[in-house]
């Protein structure tokens, strides 16, 4: 059953040092208050998952928290490169980053096989491709009924699984609605679910295309609006293009970024991170 | 963009960005790239092809924005989507399932037989090699979507005679490679570029420039390419973008940079 905490606490007892941590959300609901509260909790040596690291990633990463990234695509959308997560890459700074590199057809299935808890999922992808390459989480298996070559990748079961939702009941049964991305399956693959939302709602209200998460598959709750700013939560708040924009050359300058991780996260608690607030 | 001397009007990108959508014209579904391919199929949808079904890798189906996404899961798209699936289904269901017509992807490196390198740059001995993003959902696009197009702007560091990294296989080293893989689409059939279109030669799969833009020589093409580009026996000129083109395509950008 979820208990409904602070973010503070919640991060505190879920995540630990060299866990490995998905923090889902394609686009939408990406639970950026949480990433600030990891990097104020200087919780480190992580192994971070997600299909597109985005911005997110880019702090964590340059903020020196992160040995390794699981993942499909490493960009800011519509903007250009991640710098921090570049200069990790390629200049090992602040850390070397290691990379187990997949496309966005692997990484979902890899999810589905954790939430599935199989070993590992198959899909016809990779033909062609150096990706294999370069990782031991893809290989191939034949089909037994038809004898056709298949590619096969591993399951992924993160440590911890954080995600950002619209509403939470005061059982903490949760409801995210509009893109879902791989929100359900992260959730399930995982050994501890961690939730931050909008607000706690006396009744969910159904919703066309909205995921229930159901309290007993949640360890923790937390109420934090704004909580997936500069990514968004429809019906809540709208993508903060600008700030995507503005992020491209803090992030080129290693002073300039950790000077905004130090002015912006660090010496900031989470304005709104208190356990019930409305 | 600056205007070209020779075809005033309009400029080299709204050329390529026309064709592109122009590309479109008669495809009935289409799984949409962010960035230039996003440009090309919003303008299709306002021109050419008024009930194309874009879709997009964040989930949504049949998307109809008014305004060019920044990014693929802009707000925009899911409200305007006929159906908004999770992103696993949307890769094995509709993609790998084989529901759609076109992929339509842009690239940071493209070799004569339009394979695709998005991974890594080989910046010489004793360099990191330089990172690119990553596969994003291209491997499968171009593999399972019935036919693939791209779109590119042209120069020696985006046409290679060797890709770094192959990240997405077009037609692999030739005829016949994608069907030894059980690829079940065709692949790529044009690249669309600021200086004209390339498309696979039927017997070698070989990328062979078979249009011109006004005002664009075969020379310039070819000073564009890092390869020995092949050149069709008759290569064609495209259409200059008619005055209702260029006016729905500016409204599309201009759109896209207003304020919410």
């Amino acid at each position: 059953m979820a208990d409904i905490r602070s973010l503070h606490d919640a991060v505190a007892d879920l995540i630990h040092d060299g866990d490995t941590v998905a923090m889902e959300g394609f686009t939408h609901l990406i639970p950026y208050a949480a990433a600030h509260e990891v990097i104020r909790q200087g919780i480190t040596d992580l192994t971070l998952v997600r299909m597109t690291p985005d911005v997110i990633y880019d702090q964590l990463i340059g903020a020196g928290l992160v040995r390794k990234l699981v993942f499909s695509w490493g960009g800011n959308p519509g903007v250009g490169s991640l710098h921090r997560f570049r200069d990790a890459v390629e200049n090992g700074w602040p850390r070397p980053l290691e990379l187990d590199e997949h496309s966005h057809a692997g990484m979902a299935n890899r999810y589905v096989a954790g939430a599935s808890k199989l070993p590992f999922a198959v899909l016809r992808g990779y033909r062609g491709s150096d990706i294999p390459t370069r990782t031991d989480t893809i290989s191939t298996v034949t089909c037994p009924f038809t004898g056709e070559e298949l590619a096969a990748v591993a399951a992924l079961n993160p440590d911890v699984t954080v995600i950002h939702a619209q509403q939470a009941d005061r059982a903490g049964n949760v409801q995210l609605w509009g893109l879902t991305g791989v929100q359900k399956e992260a959730a399930l693959a995982a050994r501890r679910v961690l939730v931050t939302v909008e607000e706690i709602v006396e009744e969910l209200e159904p919703r066309p295309g909205g995921i229930v998460l159901p309290t007993w598959v949640i360890d923790a709750v937390s109420v934090v609006p704004g909580g997936a700013h500069p990514s968004y939560a429809s019906g809540y708040s709208v993508r903060d293009n600008a700030f995507y924009q503005a992020w491209d050359p803090i992030a080129r300058n290693r002073d300039a970024f950790t000077r905004w991780i130090e002015e912006n996260v660090r010496t900031r608690t989470g304005r709104t991170e208190k356990a019930g607030a409305r | 963009m600056t205007e070209t001397p020779e075809t005033p009007g309009f400029t080299r990108d709204e050329l390529m960005e026309v064709n592109a959508a122009r590309a479109l014209a008669g495809a009935k579904t289409c799984f949409v790239g962010i960035g230039l391919p996003s440009t090309a199929a919003n303008l299709a949808r306002a021109t050419v092809n008024p009930g194309l079904v874009l879709i997009y890798e964040s989930g949504t189906i049949g998307s109809k924005p008014t305004r060019l996404p920044l990014s693929i899961g802009d707000g925009e798209l899911a409200e305007t989507a006929d159906s908004v699936v999770p992103v696993p289904e949307m890769f094995n269901y509709w993609l790998q399932g084989g529901r759609i017509d076109v992929g339509f992807l842009g690239a940071a490196q493209v070799d004569a037989y339009a394979n695709i390198n998005t991974t890594v740059i080989d910046r010489g001995p004793d360099k990191p090699e330089g990172r690119l993003p990553g596969a994003g959902g291209a491997p499968e696009i171009a593999s399972n979507c019935g036919r693939v197009l791209m779109v590119l702007r042209h120069s020696t560091r985006s046409f290679v005679r060797k890709l770094d990294f192959v990240t997405t296989m077009g037609h692999g080293s030739g005829p016949g490679d994608r069907t030894k893989l059980g690829m079940p689409g065709t692949g790529p059939v044009a690249v669309i570029t600021d200086l004209g279109i390339l498309r696979p030669d039927p017997a070698t799969a070989e990328l062979t420039l078979t249009e011109l833009h006004p005002g664009v020589t075969v020379e310039q093409v070819r000073a564009a390419t890092g390869w020995d580009l092949a050149v069709a026996g008759t290569v064609g000129t495209t259409e200059p973008p008619t005055p209702d083109e260029l006016a729905a395509l500016r409204a599309l950008k201009a759109a896209g940079k207003e304020p919410r």
